[in-house]
């Protein structure tokens, strides 16, 4: 696979120069994941990036006494996890795959490194991290409204 | 693509349906449809996306939007028993006659996409006013290009049309998500808010028509997910909902700026809307 080409054909990638796009390609390898595959684990070390470029993925967390739920799935062109940039660099919670999936993979470890070392390769690839963080805080805040529970309208 | 919507002969004088059918369409009947007949043998032609004010005697009338499929026979409504009528409505039987008076309002433009993609974002009951599109894009699948369906709600349970939402995705031409703000142990689908459906996009931006129908709030942010995938305002709908009692514009009560959403709306070109949508005093 043209690990270049495929950086290239995220949207979330979109707009990063051509040198921080080779960089990626050389941080990152395609990867292939059958049905019930753990991608996450609660305080695992958070070693790898992952953008889904194909298939269904669950993230859940442990409720003690409620047992595991499932908090959000995330789907193609959508990055799985963030805690590989934040101290400890620990997962937060689990993600598992509902199907056949598959996702660009990167070294985590290596990114962090290079966004260190090279500033600029580090805000590209961090505003868009933000970005991300951003819509999914308001998709969690728009759950918490809970927008189609009562009272509603009787119109629709 | 439907028959011209029916005139009727005064506005304001409901004509007496027969519920043929009354059942529940999720859980314990909060959500129910009616099929209903005329008395009179006329049947009552709509568009998709108009609204009938349906009228139990003796009790009062509401508003509710029409969910059955323009193009066949019978009238069907659905609704949700949540004020004081719907709920007294909610305990009508087959063989009763309400009052119909319509259909009224704006229609979804399905015939403005053809040639383009369709994107129909429903929300909760939302799902209802757009099953008419739904059901005109379906006869008349050769005139569109791709046609999606992102459906949101609350949990599994609340999925409405769930039958026919599965037959739907079973089809190879017509794109149908599904999500829920919070799965259960028995969900092994999409969790989340349905503006993430759109995130993950399919459709060409430019050549994409899409009408989104849900809680106001929901369709904000529908609206704002559309747009920042990049389909302009002007390609935009959606349906508004305000207290509607006259249906005709004359009352006031669901003034909306310097619309009345029974008369200007219940569909409505974002665009239209965009300087007056989220105001608060509105």
């Amino acid at each position: 696979m043209d690990m270049l080409a495929a950086i290239k054909a995220e949207p979330f990638f979109e707009g990063i120069p051509e040198k921080e796009l080779a960089l990626l390609a050389d941080c990152g390898e395609a990867g292939t994941f059958p049905t019930g595959a753990w991608l996450l684990r609660q305080h695992a070390p958070a070693k790898h990036f992952y953008l889904l470029t194909g298939g269904l993925v669950e993230l859940k967390a442990f409720v003690p006494q409620r047992g595991v739920v499932t908090l959000e799935t995330l789907g193609v062109h959508e990055p799985l996890g963030w805690s590989w940039l934040v101290p400890p660099y620990q997962w937060h919670y689990d993600a598992r795959t509902l199907e056949p999936t598959t996702a660009l993979v990167f070294d985590a470890v290596r990114l962090r490194h290079e966004m260190e070392a090279d500033h600029e390769f580090g805000f590209q690839l961090q505003r868009r991290v933000i970005d991300i963080m951003a819509q999914r805080l308001q998709a969690i805040r728009m759950q918490s409204l809970d927008v189609y529970g009562l009272p509603g309208g009787a119109f629709l | 693509m439907s028959a011209p919507a029916s005139q009727p002969l005064d506005p304001m004088i409901p004509r007496q349906f027969r519920i043929e059918e009354a059942f529940a369409e999720v859980g314990s009947g909060e959500v129910y449809s009616w099929r209903l007949s005329p008395l009179d043998g006329e049947p009552l032609r709509f568009a998709p996306g108009q609204f009938n004010m349906l009228y139990q005697f003796g009790i009062g009338e509401v508003p509710i939007s029409i969910s059955g499929d323009a193009e066949a026979a019978g009238l069907v409504h659905t609704l949700r028993a949540v004020g004081g009528v719907t709920k007294a409505m909610q305990k009508l039987e087959a063989g009763e006659v309400i009052g119909v008076r319509g259909p009224f309002g704006t229609a979804w433009p399905v015939a403005e996409a053809e040639g383009q993609d369709l994107v129909l974002v429903a929300g909760g009951i939302g799902l209802a006013p757009l099953r008419p599109a739904v059901y005109c894009a379906l006869r008349h699948r050769d005139r569109f290009n791709r046609v999606f369906l992102l459906y949101g709600t609350r949990q599994p349970e609340d999925i409405l049309f769930r039958e026919e939402l599965e037959h739907w995705r079973a089809q190879l031409d017509l794109d149908v998500y599904v999500t829920v703000d919070r799965g259960g142990p028995g969900w092994h689908g999409n969790v989340g808010v349905v503006t993430k459906l759109i995130a993950r996009g399919g459709f060409d931006p430019a050549n994409t028509v899409a009408m989104a129908c849900g809680p106001e709030v929901m369709m904000r942010f529908a609206v704002m997910a559309l747009q920042k995938h990049g389909v302009a305002a002007e390609r935009i709908y959606v349906s508004m909902e305000r207290n509607m009692k006259c249906a005709i514009g004359y009352c006031g009560h669901c003034q909306y700026g310097p619309h009345f959403i029974c008369k200007d709306g219940p569909v409505f070109r974002f665009d239209t809307l965009q300087p007056i949508f989220d105001v608060r005093e509105l």
